[in-house]
C-alpha cells in the first residue's frame, strides 16, 4: 500500500509542477475571468476615445424626426439624433466625410416612410435600434387616428398569461418542474463539458505517461518494485486528483468571480441556468456519474497506454477512446432537446454512453430509480472488468515491445500478463 | 539465502523460450549467464522477479516464492536500460528508491556514497537524458543497488562500457559480494565472467548446456590448449592424431588437444627440430568452451 502513494504521489507531483499544467490552468484562469468581466472588457473598447453615433435626420414631414428624438435619450445611449436643415445630398457628404454616422431620410407615405443612409451597412444594430422606434411611432400615429386610447394599447401588447404545469400522476412521484428541469439542464450543459474535457485531457494524459514509461524504458525496474496493478491504480488516481484539484481551482475561481459581480451579472444569466432550483439528488448524480465516467475512461486509456510502445503510437491507440466520447457528447448534447426519445434511454446503459447519457435523463426527467441503479450496476461492472482485463494487459503489455499495436497484441499481452499461481 | 530454480519452463505460445531449467544458486556468490542472444536469459530473470510466469516448475528463494513482498531485498538492472530521461537524478533515485521500500534520507546518503565512488558526484542535480551513455549507466546501476539488496540480477551490466568503467563496475560487484550479497548476472564477456564467477550456466535454446562450478567445467572439459612458439613451420602438428584444431598465431601456433598427454607426444615430435622459444600449456578458457558448445557459428 505504500508504495500505492509513492506512485500517486509521484504521479501527481511531476504533473502538478510541469510548466504545461500551470499553463493550461492559467488560460482557463484568464478564460473565466474574461466570461466574468466580457461586458467591462467590451465597454473597455467601445468606450473612451469612440464618441457616441450621431445620425442625422432630414425631416420632410416634421413631425416625425422630433418624436423620434423625443423617444431616444433614454433608451439607446449608444447613439444620438440630431435634426438638420440642410439637402440630403449635403448630409451624405458629411457622412462621409465621417460627421455623421447615417442619415434618415423621411418622406411622406402612409403614414411616413423612411430611408436609411449609411457608410457601415455591417453595423446593423442601429439600424435595427431605428427601426423599432419607427415602428412604435407609426402606432402611435395611426391609433391616435383612429381614435384608440394608450390604455388599449398597451393591453394589446401585454403578453398573454401562459403557464406550463405537468400533471400529477396519481401516487407516483412529483413531476418536475420548469425550473427545475432548466435548472438541470444548466447543469447537464456543465457536467457534459466538463466530462467531456475531463476524459479527454486526463485519459490522454494517463496514456501518455504510461507510454512514457514504456518508451524510456524505465517500466521494467518500476514493475520489479511494486506490482504493476497498484502502479496502475495508483496512476489513474494520482491524475484523478490533478484532475480534481484543477478543477476545484477553476470552479473557486468562477465561484469568487460570480460572487464578486453578483450585482453587476445580469440575474437572467442565472435564472437561465438555474443553479439554484436543482435538488440534492442531481447534484450527488453529477458526482457520481463524473467519477464513474473518468474511472471508466483512465482505466481503458491506461491499458491501452501500456501497449504502445512509441509515443507517436498513443494517438492512434487513443482515437478510438475519443470516437466514443464524442459520440457520447453528441448524444447528450441530443438528448439536451429529447430526453425522453427511446435512443437515449438505451444509451444509456451502454456504459461508455452512460455517464453522460444517463446523468441527463436522471437530470431532467423523472425516471424510476432502479433504472438508475441498473445503469450505475453496469457502469461499475464494466469498470471492474476493465480493471481486470487492464491490470492483466497491462502486466504483460508493459514487457511488450513492438512497433504498431494490432488486435493481436492485445492477446500477447494477456498471456504474458497470465498469473498461473 | 539460496536461490533454487526447479524444472522451470516457458513457453511464449508454440515457442519455448526456457526449457526445463534447474539451477542452485548459492548465498553470496556471483553467478554466470552465458549464452547467445535468444538463448532465454532475460526470459529466466524476469521469471526469477516474478515479472512473468514460469509455464512450469518452481522457483524459490530461501524455500519462498519471490513476489512483491520481497522486492526491497532484491536489485536489478534490466537489459535494456531505462530512466526517466527528464528527471534530474536525485529525484529520479529517490523515487526509484522509495519504490523500493526506503526512504528519502537513506536514498540520498547512499545515493551520496555512490555518486562517489564512480567519480560522478557533480551529477545530483543533472536531468539523465544531459549525461552522456556510460554515466547514464552508471546512474542505471546504481539505481539497481541503492537498496543495498540481498539479491541482486544483472542483465548485461558491462555492455556498452569502456574499461575503466568497467573495472570500476566490477568492482563495485566485487565489493557488494564480499558484503553477502548474491548476485547473478549476464555477460558476453567471457573473461568478465571467468574473473568474477565461481558457478556460471551456459544456455542454449533455452536449456542448460554447461552448468557448475568454474573449475569443474573446466577441469571436465578435458581438452586442453597448447601454445607453441617456434622458429620453424610447426604445420605437420595438426596431423598428429589427438590434436583437435591448430591454429596460426603470430609468432607460432595455437592448439586445442583432447587431453594432457597428447602434449608429451607433441613435444617429442618437435624436439631437434629447431629452437623452440615457447612451449606452454593452457587451461581452457570459457571462450573456448562456449564455442564449442554454443557452436561457432554464434561468434
Amino acid at each position: 500500500m505504500f508504495k500505492f502513494w509513492v506512485v500517486l504521489a509521484q504521479t501527481f507531483m511531476t504533473r502538478f509542477k510541469s510548466k504545461s499544467f500551470m499553463i493550461t490552468t492559467a488560460i482557463f484562469l484568464v478564460f473565466i475571468f474574461a466570461i466574468g468581466n466580457i461586458d467591462r472588457i467590451i465597454s473597455l473598447f467601445d468606450s473612451g476615445e469612440e464618441e457616441t453615433d450621431v445620425v442625422a435626420i432630414v425631416d420632410e414631414t416634421n413631425r416625425v424626426g422630433t418624436m423620434l428624438i423625443e423617444m431616444t435619450g433614454e433608451e439607446f445611449s449608444h447613439f444620438q439624433y440630431q435634426q438638420v436643415d440642410n439637402g440630403l445630398e449635403d448630409v451624405q457628404t458629411q457622412v462621409i466625410d465621417g460627421e455623421y454616422a447615417a442619415v434618415l431620410h423621411i418622406t411622406e407615405g402612409a403614414p411616413f416612410q423612411a430611408t436609411f443612409y449609411t457608410e457601415q451597412l455591417l453595423n446593423n444594430s442601429l439600424e435595427y435600434d431605428i427601426n423599432q422606434q419607427l415602428q412604435q411611432i407609426k402606432v402611435v400615429a395611426l391609433t391616435e387616428e383612429a381614435g384608440i386610447s394608450q390604455a388599449v394599447i398597451n393591453e394589446i401588447y401585454e403578453p398573454v398569461n401562459f403557464e406550463t404545469a405537468a400533471i400529477e400522476s396519481p401516487g407516483g412521484s412529483e413531476q418536475r418542474t420548469e425550473e427545475e428541469v432548466s435548472g438541470a439542464r444548466g447543469l447537464v450543459y456543465a457536467m457534459l463539458f466538463l466530462l467531456y474535457f475531463a476524459v479527454l485531457t486526463y485519459g490522454q494524459m494517463i496514456a501518455t505517461d504510461v507510454a512514457n514509461e514504456k518508451t524510456s524504458r524505465v517500466m521494467e525496474i518500476l514493475i520489479s518494485s511494486s506490482s504493476p496493478v497498484s502502479q496502475m491504480f495508483a496512476k489513474i488516481s494520482g491524475i484523478a486528483l490533478l484532475g480534481l484539484t484543477q478543477i476545484s481551482i477553476l470552479i473557486l475561481a468562477a465561484f469568487f468571480m460570480i460572487e464578486q459581480r453578483q450585482a453587476d451579472l445580469d440575474a437572467e444569466f442565472f435564472e437561465f441556468f438555474g443553479f439554484n432550483d436543482i435538488p440534492v439528488a442531481t447534484y450527488i448524480y453529477a458526482i457520481v456519474f463524473f467519477l464513474l465516467g473518468y474511472l471508466l475512461y483512465a482505466t481503458l486509456s491506461a491499458m491501452l497506454g501500456s501497449l504502445v510502445s512509441r509515443m507517436e503510437d498513443v494517438g492512434q491507440l487513443m482515437f478510438p477512446v475519443i470516437i466514443l466520447v464524442i459520440i457520447a457528447f453528441m448524444l447528450s448534447m441530443f438528448g439536451l432537446d429529447m430526453p425522453d426519445s427511446e435512443i437515449i434511454r438505451i444509451t444509456s446503459f451502454i456504459p461508455f454512453f452512460a455517464p453522460l447519457v444517463m446523468f441527463l435523463r436522471v437530470g431532467l426527467l423523472n425516471i424510476p430509480f432502479y433504472e438508475v441503479m441498473l445503469s450505475i450496476g453496469i457502469l461499475v461492472a464494466t469498470i471492474a472488468v476493465l480493471g481486470y482485463l487492464g491490470a492483466k494487459i497491462y502486466r504483460g503489455g508493459v514487457l511488450m515491445y513492438g512497433t504498431g499495436v494490432k488486435l493481436k497484441d492485445f492477446k500477447h499481452a494477456l498471456q504474458l500478463g497470465k498469473k498461473d499461481k | 539465502m539460496v536461490l533454487q530454480i526447479d524444472n522451470v519452463t516457458k513457453k511464449f505460445g508454440k515457442f519455448t523460450a526456457v526449457d526445463q531449467l534447474s539451477l542452485k544458486i548459492p548465498e553470496g556468490e556471483i553467478f554466470g549467464f552465458l549464452g547467445a542472444n535468444g538463448a532465454g536469459k532475460t526470459t529466466t530473470f524476469r521469471m526469477i522477479l516474478g515479472l512473468i510466469d514460469q509455464t512450469e516448475g518452481k522457483i524459490r528463494w530461501n524455500d519462498e516464492v519471490i513476489d512483491y513482498s520481497k522486492t526491497d531485498y532484491i536489485g536489478y538492472l534490466p537489459e535494456e536500460r531505462g530512466l526517466y530521461p527528464k528527471m534530474k537524478v536525485k529525484e529520479q533515485m529517490v523515487y526509484l528508491g522509495r519504490l523500493r521500500g526506503m526512504d528519502k534520507k537513506k536514498v540520498i546518503k547512499e545515493l551520496n556514497y555512490w555518486l562517489e565512488r564512480f567519480k560522478i558526484e557533480g551529477y545530483l542535480e543533472k536531468k539523465v537524458e544531459e549525461l552522456s551513455k556510460g554515466n547514464q549507466q552508471k546512474i542505471q546501476f546504481i539505481s539497481s543497488v541503492i537498496n543495498q539488496p540481498k539479491l541482486l540480477i544483472l542483465d548485461e551490466p558491462f555492455s556498452g562500457l569502456d574499461p575503466v568503467n568497467v573495472e570500476l563496475l566490477k568492482d563495485a560487484v566485487i565489493e557488494l559480494k564480499n558484503k553477502g550479497t548474491t548476485i547473478v548476472f549476464s555477460s558476453h564477456q567471457m573473461s568478465t565472467v571467468e574473473e568474477l564467477c565461481e558457478h556460471l550456466c551456459i544456455m542454449q535454446n533455452g536449456r542448460p548446456i554447461v552448468h557448475g562450478a568454474l573449475t569443474d567445467i573446466k577441469r571436465g572439459f578435458g581438452k586442453k590448449n597448447l601454445l607453441i612458439h617456434a622458429d620453424f613451420n610447426l604445420d605437420f602438428l595438426s596431423e598428429i592424431p589427438g590434436v583437435l584444431k591448430a591454429k596460426e598465431v603470430t609468432e607460432g601456433v595455437r592448439l586445442q588437444i583432447e587431453d594432457e598427454s597428447v602434449s608429451q607426444t607433441i613435444l617429442t615430435a618437435i624436439q631437434d627440430k629447431g629452437f623452440v622459444r615457447k612451449f606452454d600449456l593452457l587451461e581452457p578458457s570459457l571462450n573456448d568452451i562456449f564455442i564449442e558448445k554454443v557452436g561457432e557459428s554464434y561468434v
